[in-house]
């Protein structure tokens, strides 16, 4: 009974580690991309509150809660409080998966590095993945307004075509570890990061995440000027910030799956591996928004062409000889 | 205790497609449906197979659905304008389910945090399923996916672009 | 080779806009810096005095005539020398746009506009400026032009005779 509310509390104290920890980097994510988009563009970004601007996030919360909590008329009342809540907690509930370092030895015991190492931990993820379309779609649908319809399909649309091809493109992956624990997959990339083993499947992936968390050149579905906010117009106050804080948690979260499955997780010489998981993680959501800097936006038919004639055919390929070769390894 | 939640979970299935049935909006309908795959896949995960349940959520939940969502929403099937509400009563039965369904996954997890111990029924990982659907059931897995294949190609059948046939009518 | 020519075209922009992010920002940042504006920019409006330190203005109302959103207004007075000026001369930067066609207008270059643009205020009545803040002491652009040096009734000099000036025609003479 002991050892079962001790795990019990072990797993409290580490989900709300991971909350505090999630929370904090996606607000700072914001005032990164900010920051980082500005000075791209040649601008400064928010410099004004504090050093550097550090205090942005701070004024932004408390903006969005003063904000007045608008809800449209003829609207679906109940759908449309729900569902900004929805996506924040799926963006959240990804990460319980996620391993972020070794298992510690602490008083005599095997202190895992994460907050539950499912044995289908990557199923889990794809699972809550796709799960997170929902909050945008019921909320976009709720709203009554065309344009967040329109969001809302093209979302719905958009994670139909990529969830296809990242699931395909993790088989790889899964066939090299021979497990589908996310800790096992980090430990298989102990010599080398399945980036040199699979960069085909990495590519693919890339694509894919950044398709399925609506990140530029992807993000059709909040497109502002064709579609005002996309699925999030009607929405307002702290409802449209948690849409919002759910980005970019998906940010932190993407980065760290890609990071988990690719990069070699917690792997790297000299520094001690929550550091090397961090910085991965930090240098991949750099990437994203880096990318958001450099590219314009997809046309709609476009990314359906990418999505289904170019990166599923092209991970089928993949898995087809990588099995072939793990096969001729193996006999 | 895993039959009481197995019972509890059944009828909520049951009660959610039943509201999914007999739901005007189909969206909502949507919604009932999900919750119902969702009490399916605890109803898998308490008779030990894990794998089933997650794959419940990720196909029927994940891609099924959203399918389902996709087509109502693109052929506007769904009441643009919602009737005045009459207040809370319409959202008892969907917050009874997902309350539920809330607990008895709470419920699962307080019996068993670390899933050490896998109670008494047989266990299936993915490796054993992997083998019985490639290994014992390969035959029934094989048709199955040419029944798809069929599938597939007939819808394209039907679906594709026939601009012949349209200059035909026009004519006519 | 297209294949090429597309991943070029993909990571090349990458390669530029990570230059740009190492580039010092072109913003200047308004209330710590702030930049010198040209000699001729267009922003509050000064009434000047002549050399001799004079108001040039000789209320002819031809810069409230050509303001466009009328923010002009004065009202003109007479010494008993004959030389006209402004009984009061008013203002209304809450209204002016800054055109500068009051300045062009002007035949006494005696409205001129300044490069001094921090006018803003949050009390729109304290924009509503009259003579007393719109005088300055000096010349303004043209420090030479002394309007009745030049032409005009004969107050610095008598009638026809200033330097580059005719002597006043007689309209009743049929000689030529």
């Amino acid at each position: 009974m002991s050892d079962l509310l001790l795990n019990l509390a072990l797993i409290l104290v580490k989900l709300g580690l991971i909350f505090a920890v999630i929370l904090s980097m996606a607000a700072y994510l914001v005032l990164a991309e900010r920051k980082i988009l500005g000075r791209m563009q040649l601008r400064h970004g928010p410099n004004r509150l504090g050093p550097f601007g550090l205090i942005q996030p701070v004024a932004d919360v408390i903006k969005l809660i003063t904000k007045e909590d608008f809800v449209p008329d003829q609207s679906d009342k109940w759908l449309f409080l729900f569902a900004p809540g929805l996506t924040a907690l799926t963006a959240l509930l990804s990460f319980v998966v996620v391993p972020f370092s070794p298992p510690l030895a602490i008083f005599g015991r095997e202190l895992p590095m994460v907050v539950c190492d499912l044995n289908i931990g990557l199923l889990y993820f794809l699972g809550i993945s796709s799960l997170g379309v929902y909050g945008v779609v019921i909320g976009g649908w709720a709203s009554n307004s065309k344009y967040s319809l329109l969001g809302a399909i093209r979302s719905l649309g958009q994670l139909l075509s990529y969830e296809l091809s990242m699931g395909l493109a993790l088989i790889p992956v899964v066939l090299t570890a021979k497990s589908f624990s996310l800790t096992d997959i980090v430990m298989s990339q102990a010599d080398w990061p399945n980036l040199v083993r699979h960069p085909l499947a990495f590519l693919i992936f890339l694509v894919s995440i950044a398709a399925e968390s609506k990140r530029t050149p992807f993000d059709m579905p909040e497109a502002e000027n064709e579609i005002v906010g996309g699925f999030h117009t009607e929405y307002s106050g702290m409802r449209f910030g948690l849409f919002f804080v759910g980005e970019y948690i998906n940010l932190v979260i993407l980065g760290s799956m890609l990071t988990v499955l690719f990069l070699g997780g917690w792997h790297g010489p000299l520094l001690p591996p929550i550091v090397w998981f961090s910085l991965k993680v930090l240098f991949v959501a750099f990437c994203f928004i880096w990318a958001r800097g450099t590219m314009p936006r997809l046309r709609y038919d476009q990314l359906m062409h990418l999505g289904w004639k170019v990166l599923i055919p092209l991970a089928l390929l993949n898995l087809l000889v990588t099995a072939a070769v793990l096969l001729a390894l193996k006999g | 205790m895993a039959s009481i939640l197995f019972y509890i979970l059944g009828f909520v299935m049951l009660a959610a497609t039943l509201l999914c049935v007999t739901c005007r909006n189909p969206v909502h309908a949507v919604i009932y449906l999900v919750k119902g795959f969702f009490a399916l896949a605890l109803m898998f995960y308490l008779l030990g197979a894990p794998l089933i349940a997650a794959w419940e959520v990720i196909v029927y939940v994940g891609a099924i659905m959203v399918l389902f969502l996709f087509i109502i929403m693109v052929l506007e099937l769904a009441p643009r304008e919602q009737p005045q509400e009459p207040g809370w009563q319409r959202w008892v039965p969907g917050l009874l389910l997902a309350a539920s369904i809330m607990i008895c996954t709470l419920l699962i997890i307080f019996q068993d945090p670390s899933a050490a111990s896998h109670g008494p029924n047989h266990f299936v990982g993915p490796r054993e399923f992997g083998e019985a659907l490639f290994g014992k059931y390969a035959l029934a897995v094989e048709v199955v996916s040419f029944q798809l294949l069929f599938a597939a190609v007939g819808a394209y059948y039907l679906g594709r672009y026939q601009p012949r046939r349209r200059n035909e009518e026009d004519q006519t | 080779m297209g294949i090429w020519r597309d991943i070029k075209g993909t990571l090349l922009p990458f390669w530029i806009t990570l230059g740009y992010l190492f580039t010092k920002p072109a913003t200047i940042q308004y209330p710590e810096e702030k930049r010198t504006p040209p000699p001729r920019y267009r922003a509050r409006i000064v009434l000047t005095r002549d050399p001799d330190g004079n108001e040039r203005c000789v209320a002819c109302h031809l810069c409230s005539a050509a303001c466009p959103v009328d923010c002009i207004s004065m009202q003109a007075a007479e010494t008993e020398d004959g030389r006209r000026y402004a009984a009061w001369f008013r203002i209304n930067f809450a209204r002016c746009i800054f055109c500068g066609l009051c300045a062009e207008a002007c035949p006494t270059l005696a409205i001129q506009m300044t490069p001094d643009y921090e006018i803003c205020n949050r009390d729109p009545l304290s924009l509503v400026q009259e003579k007393e803040d719109l005088l300055i002491d000096g010349c303004g652009k043209d420090e030479e032009y002394n309007f009745y040096r030049h032409s005009g009734i004969g107050v610095v000099n008598p009638r026809g005779g200033n330097e580059d000036e005719n002597a006043p025609v007689n309209p009743k003479a049929l000689v030529p």
